[in-house]
C-alpha cells in the first residue's frame, strides 16, 4: 500500500495526461531530458472506442470513437509510457518522458515539486472555476405563500 | 449489354478547381481558424463529433471547415477520416454519474439535492437576432463550487422502488456496430450506439412523433446533465488503469409512464440519451426514442414508426442516407433508357387496345 502523499503512478499519468500541454511543455523545459532516450515507441495516434452504460448504471454499449496519442520512452532503466487523448503528439513525448523520469528516485522530488505539483495545483483551480462559473447559475425557487 | 462511358476528367478537375475556390469565398476575408470554429462554433463541432462518431474538436473543425458549413459533409469526411487510423482498444465505461456538471436539470422535482443548474443554454435567450458586436462576457463566479459528485435526480424515485433500476447484470460485450453489420432484432446496447451516432434531425423527428401520439409515450425530463466525464483506458502494457484526459458530454434520463406488462409491475422506465459535446436536443431525441423502442421488451403495442427498430436503425445514419439519395445524380443513363423503351413498348400497346388516342386519355383528368 502506498503510504506516502504524493501521487502514485496511476495518479501522476492520469494528472500528466488531463494537463494543458503548453502547460506541461512550459513546466518540463526546466529539466534537461536523460542523455540515453530511447524512443521505443515513437508517439502514434489512434483510436479507443469509447464505451457508455445504459441508463447510465446499466450494461455498456459501444459509443463513439475518441483520437489518443500514445507514445513509450526508455530513459536509463525506466520505461515510461504515455496515452492522452488527442492528436497532440508533443503531449504524448512529455507525458511519456516525466512518467519515466518520475520512476528514477533521484529526479522524483524536483520533478514533484515543479512539475507534478504545479499541474495538479492548475487543474484544480480550473476545475473549480467552471464548477463556481455553473454555481453562479444555479436557480433559487421563489414560493409565494397565498392566504394566512 | 453493359457499355462503358468514360469521359469528364477534365470537366471534373475544373469542377474541383471550382469548388476550392468557392469553399474559400473572397480571398480578401481572412480564412476562418481551426480554433476560431473550436471556440465560436462548438455547438457545430459537437454534432459533426457525434454522428461522425470521433471525438476530437481539432479533427472535427477542419472538416466543418473544409465541407463550409455542410455539416453532414463534415460528419462524412470524418467518418472517412477514423477508418485510417488503428484501434487502440475499448475504454472503461463513462462514468457519468461522476460528472464534473456544468448544466443540470430537471423537468421532474424542482427542489432536487445539488439544485438546478442552468449553465450555458439557449432556452432563456428571446431569439431575436443581436446585431451588434459581441462584447466580450465575463461569466459571475460563484462563492462555492457544485456539490460534487452530483447526485442522481432518479435516485430520489429509485429508493420508493417506483422506477425501473438498470443494473449492468453479466455486464456482457457489447456489439460494435463499426466492426459487425446490424442485425436485427438488435438489443438496446446495439440500438443506442445506432442512434448515438444517428442523424440529429431523424431523431428528432422520431421524438416528436412519439409525443404526437405514434407510440405510448408519456415522457418527463427525469434529468438532463453536461459537464466533463474523465476517460478511462486500461492498457494490456501498464496493468492498471489511467486517466487520458476528459471530454464534455450531455446526459438525459427520461423517464415514462408505465402501465406494468410482461411480468412488471407499474413502474417508470427509462430511456436514456448520451452525447458529445453539449447536445440536448440530441440527447433527448435519443432517449425518447430509445424508450420507443423498447416496446416489444415491455410487451406494449407495436405500431408506429419510432417503434419499428428496422425502420428507425436502418435510417437514422445521415452518412448512408445521404450517399444513397445522392447517388441519384450519377450516370444511370443505360438504366433510364431501358425504361424509356420500355414505357414506349407498353404506351404503344395500350393506344392499339383503346379506342382513346394517348394524349388524351393522359392529360383526361387535367380538363
Amino acid at each position: 500500500m502506498d503510504t506516502s502523499p504524493h501521487l502514485a503512478r496511476p495518479q501522476w499519468m492520469s494528472l500528466l495526461a488531463q494537463s494543458d500541454p503548453a502547460d506541461l511543455a512550459a513546466a518540463m523545459d526546466a529539466f534537461a531530458p536523460p542523455a540515453d532516450l530511447t524512443w521505443l515507441r515513437p508517439a502514434q495516434t489512434g483510436l479507443y472506442m469509447l464505451r457508455g452504460r445504459i441508463g447510465g448504471t446499466g450494461p455498456q454499449f459501444n459509443f463513439g470513437e475518441i483520437t489518443v496519442t500514445r507514445c513509450s520512452v526508455q530513459a536509463g532503466d525506466h520505461i515510461g509510457h504515455a496515452w492522452v487523448r488527442g492528436s497532440n503528439t508533443r503531449h504524448a513525448e512529455l507525458a511519456a518522458l516525466a512518467d519515466a523520469m518520475l520512476q528514477d528516485d533521484q529526479q522524483q522530488v524536483p520533478l514533484r515539486l515543479h512539475v507534478i505539483e504545479p499541474l495538479r495545483r492548475a487543474l484544480d483551480r480550473r476545475r473549480d472555476e467552471a464548477s463556481r462559473r455553473a454555481a453562479a447559475s444555479k436557480v433559487e425557487f421563489f414560493t409565494v405563500v397565498r392566504g394566512e | 449489354m453493359y457499355v462503358a462511358v468514360k469521359g469528364g476528367e477534365q470537366a471534373i478537375a475544373r469542377s474541383l478547381e471550382h469548388l476550392a475556390e468557392a469553399r474559400r469565398g473572397d480571398t480578401a476575408v481572412p480564412e476562418l481558424t481551426l480554433k476560431q470554429i473550436r471556440e465560436q462554433l462548438r455547438l457545430g463541432v459537437a454534432r459533426v463529433m457525434q454522428e461522425g462518431s470521433l471525438y476530437d474538436e481539432e479533427l472535427a473543425s477542419l472538416a466543418i471547415r473544409q465541407a463550409a458549413g455542410d455539416m453532414l459533409e463534415a460528419i462524412f469526411l470524418l467518418r472517412a477520416y477514423r477508418t485510417t487510423l488503428p484501434r487502440f482498444g475499448y475504454t472503461l465505461p463513462l462514468d457519468t454519474s461522476a460528472m464534473r456538471v456544468r448544466r443540470r436539470v430537471s423537468g421532474t422535482f424542482k427542489d432536487i439535492p445539488g439544485g438546478q443548474v442552468l449553465g450555458p443554454t439557449y432556452d432563456y435567450t428571446q431569439r431575436l437576432l443581436d446585431f451588434g458586436a459581441t462584447p466580450p462576457a465575463a461569466a459571475v463566479l460563484a462563492d462555492a463550487p457544485l456539490a460534487s459528485p452530483m447526485p442522481r435526480v432518479l435516485d430520489l424515485l429509485d429508493a420508493e422502488a417506483l422506477i425501473e433500476r438498470i443494473e449492468p447484470g453479466s455486464d456482457p460485450e457489447p456489439v460494435d456496430l463499426t466492426r459487425e453489420p446490424l442485425m436485427f432484432p438488435a438489443d438496446r446496447a446495439t440500438r443506442l450506439q445506432n442512434l448515438a451516432r444517428g442523424d440529429e434531425g431523424f431523431l428528432l423527428g422520431m421524438a416528436y412523433s412519439t409525443q404526437r401520439g405514434y407510440a405510448e409515450s408519456h415522457p418527463f425530463a427525469g434529468e438532463i446533465r453536461m459537464g466533463e466525464v474523465d476517460v478511462v483506458v486500461c492498457p494490456e502494457e501498464l496493468g492498471f488503469a489511467i486517466e487520458i484526459g476528459s471530454i464534455t458530454l450531455t446526459e438525459c434520463q427520461m423517464i415514462n409512464q408505465f402501465h406494468g406488462g410482461n411480468g412488471l409491475p407499474p413502474q417508470f422506465t427509462r430511456g436514456y440519451g448520451l452525447c458529445m459535446g453539449e447536445g440536448e436536443r440530441k440527447a433527448m431525441s435519443m432517449a425518447l426514442v430509445d424508450r420507443a423502442l423498447r416496446c416489444d421488451e415491455l410487451a406494449e403495442p407495436n405500431y408506429a414508426p419510432a417503434q419499428n427498430q428496422e425502420f428507425v436503425l436502418s435510417h437514422s445514419d445521415s452518412v448512408e442516407a445521404s450517399g444513397f439519395v445522392q447517388h441519384l445524380k450519377l450516370p444511370h443513363y443505360v438504366d433510364f433508357q431501358a425504361e424509356l423503351s420500355l414505357l414506349r413498348t407498353l404506351a404503344a400497346q395500350h393506344a392499339a387496345d383503346s379506342d382513346e388516342p394517348l394524349l388524351s386519355a393522359v392529360g383526361g383528368q387535367q380538363s
